[in-house]
């Protein structure tokens, strides 16, 4: 067995980086949702599909740049996140029921991207797609940096406001103690909008970086849950920083692992990971 | 005397009403049904909707023409949502509930299997389109539509080989990546030991799980192996993600091959230019000359454009679709009924003509010849280019 070449370690550890940035970023809604709320929201996979076949039609028909579409993608999807949550509260569900309802409401919406886009494959041909910088002998394709800052900027933007604002303290302290909380006058419900509102936002963005750099099919709404999954548990429940790290950490692992092994060991590794810290930490999500 | 003619014109009129009743009675004969099912939903669907607008244009074809025995033929189908399972579940259904008279088979390898299980239960006739390890087609009754011979990991790399072998510049190095999706997976393992039995050396061996998210490691290998050709065990679009992956380190390899692609994102793919697939079928002649098939060809651009298909190109999967409704037609008019074993005994003994050429059944696993041939991306389109007696006109494998 020959030793990889440097060159090819690194490219594959910046392939993990950059597939990780996107886990950590389909992840970062579902974290908060999970942790602050209490809603386990398998409806975000189905929501980040739905915006990013929306970039698809804006940008393939409309001819608007796939970044621009966010002016509408973001506050449609914060919008339909709150419609999300005031419906799931008026139901008080468990997070358990909340992972059964919201299975259901991806099924509804696979089916209807599947009505009006059908089964077949959708590429967003942007002009960002064959754009890449040269680094040395690496190379850096832009969908996927793009991707990358995006996640970055959000993380710690949302680790920031929840440890300097008013808001963001609010909901450590809901999401801690609900009664105390609200003895202190804080308002459960409307708070639980604005995450919901964030969650679905990010979401939406998710969705964006999506369509840049991957074809589309409805079903693929589910290859995802899995290794987001993951890295929100690695990441803990409720931390804004925890998915993009745990995300970046799967990412890279998994590509390393192709590089200097095979393919098909990839999952194992991540999952292994997983695996290891809920039974050296329990307890931590 | 009146008596006597009130008797004779109520005669007459009993006489006229049956008269006028006989082809009433004929045409109110119930149809012939033939239940399915394909994948309408899940990951397999955007295939299956090209089976499920080929059998529509069938069906309509064939009542056209008369039908079957002289009667209508109306074609029930479920959807199995791309599960094997269900599919299984449905085909029950299909033969103990709606009582279908014949059965045509699934879309992909796991349903047919699962379908082909339920057919032998019941030794009911089952003609599919799509089934792509024959070795698993262990039912006598069963009839294969997708012409890959009974031994397809040897005779189609070979086939791929000899083509490359012809070409001005044949390959001394090879790399082989595969999904371990089981119809690609044997397909890619023959590769490799008929690779190493004709002298190419090995340069990369890789295997991947079906659904794997990041090729951006698979593509930086390749690049690092270097390889003169190569081989992709790819189903649907995981050879458009390693194109896309492979583009973005700034590489593209001198000669690739691609198992199962998506046919209309591959040709439409500008990385895909040059790119090497099997067929059967291509919208070009000497296919085209087969009886029917540009009337098929006309019908299908029509209908596939109005269920919202982005490629409305006739080629691998609307071809096999197409032979294997043929299959079922000419196996019922052969045997003159609908009784199973007789249709069976005809398939086996006669074949069946079929715009993919006349089909055998009378192989190892019911397979007769390996009809598969070489096409290549040129242009944005697929065209055929080996062996040269089906090479699309004027067409040749293009080498970088």
């Amino acid at each position: 067995m020959t030793l990889p070449s440097a060159t090819l370690l690194a490219q594959s550890a910046l392939s993990g980086i950059f597939i990780g940035s996107l886990y950590g970023l389909l992840g970062l809604g579902l974290s908060l949702s999970w942790g602050l709320l209490h809603v386990i929201n398998l409806a975000h996979f189905a929501f980040a599909f739905l915006a990013a076949y929306l970039c698809y039609q804006l940008a393939s028909v409309g001819g608007v740049d796939p970044l621009l579409t966010l002016v509408l993608i973001v506050p449609l999807f914060a919008a339909l996140g709150i419609a999300v949550q005031w419906l799931l509260a008026r139901f008080s569900l468990s997070p358990l029921n909340s992972l059964l309802a919201t299975f259901g409401l991806t099924a509804i919406v696979e089916a209807g991207i599947q009505g009006y886009w059908t089964a077949d494959f959708r590429k967003l041909e942007s002009v960002y797609a064959g754009e890449k910088l040269r680094i040395g002998g690496l190379f850096v394709p832009i969908p996927e940096l793009i991707t990358l800052a995006l996640a970055v900027a959000l993380s710690f933007g949302i680790y920031a406001a929840m440890r300097h604002t008013r808001l963001g303290r609010a909901l450590r302290a809901l999401a801690e103690d609900a009664p105390i909380a609200a003895a202190f006058g804080i308002n459960a419900q409307a708070h639980a909008l604005a995450i919901a509102g964030v969650s679905g936002a990010l979401a939406g963005i998710a969705g964006v970086c999506l369509a840049l750099s991957f074809t589309l099919t409805p079903s693929s709404i589910y290859a995802w849950v899995g290794v987001v999954f993951a890295a929100v548990m690695l990441g803990g429940l409720g931390s804004a920083l925890g998915p993009l790290f745990a995300g970046a950490a799967i990412g890279v692992s998994e590509a390393v692992t192709m590089a200097v092994a095979s393919p098909s060991w990839a999952p194992i590794v991540s999952f292994t990971l997983l695996i290891a810290l809920l039974l050296l930490r329990p307890g931590r999500t | 005397m009146r008596i006597g003619r009130i008797a004779r014109q109520v005669v007459a009129l009993c006489t006229l009403s049956v008269m006028a009743g006989a082809p009433l009675a004929q045409n109110a004969q119930a149809p012939i049904r033939v239940g399915s099912t394909l994948a309408l939903t899940g990951p397999l669907a955007a295939t299956s909707l090209v089976h499920k607008v080929v059998g529509e244009i069938y069906v309509e074809q064939l009542n056209q023409r008369g039908g079957l025995l002289g009667r209508k033929v109306e074609w029930i189908v479920k959807d199995d949502q791309s599960k094997p399972d269900l599919a299984r579940t449905l085909y029950e259904q299909l033969v103990t509930s709606d009582k279908v008279d014949l059965l045509m088979g699934p879309y992909a390898t796991g349903a047919i299997l699962s379908a082909m299980g339920v057919a032998q239960r019941y030794h009911k006739v089952l003609v599919h389109h799509t089934f792509g390890i024959p070795s698993m087609a262990n039912y006598d009754m069963q009839f294969p539509a997708w012409s890959l011979g009974p031994d397809p990991a040897t005779t189609v790399p070979n086939t791929v080989f000899d083509a490359l072998a012809a070409s001005p510049a044949p390959p001394k190095t090879i790399a082989i990546v595969t999904s371990k999706f089981p119809s690609v997976h044997f397909m890619s393992l023959g590769a490799r030991e008929v690779a190493k039995k004709r002298g190419l050396q090995e340069v990369l061996f890789l295997e991947w799980d079906f659904g794997n998210l990041d090729y951006g490691p698979i593509a930086a290998r390749i690049k690092d192996a270097k390889p003169d050709f190569l081989w992709v065990g790819a189903l649907g679009l995981e050879g458009n993600q390693l194109l896309d992956a492979m583009h973005k380190i700034d590489y593209s390899p001198k000669e690739h091959f691609y198992m199962y692609p998506a046919p209309g994102p591959m040709s439409k793919s500008p990385l895909a230019n040059n790119a090497l697939s099997m067929t059967m079928f291509e919208e070009h002649a000497p296919f085209t000359n087969a009886p029917g098939a540009a009337e098929f060809i006309k019908l299908y651009h029509e209908r596939a454009a109005k269920a919202g298909i982005p490629d409305t190109s006739v080629e691998v999967q609307a071809a096999a679709s197409y032979s294997a409704w043929q299959i079922l037609e000419a196996g019922v008019k052969g045997a003159g009924s609908l009784d199973d074993k007789a249709i069976a005994a005809y398939l086996k003994k006669n074949g069946a003509d079929t715009i993919q050429g006349h089909l055998r059944f009378d192989g190892p696993h019911n397979y007769g010849d390996d009809l598969m041939r070489v096409k290549q991306v040129q242009d944005g389109h697929w065209v055929t280019v080996y062996p040269k007696a089906y090479a699309a006109p004027g067409a040749t494998l293009r080498v970088q």
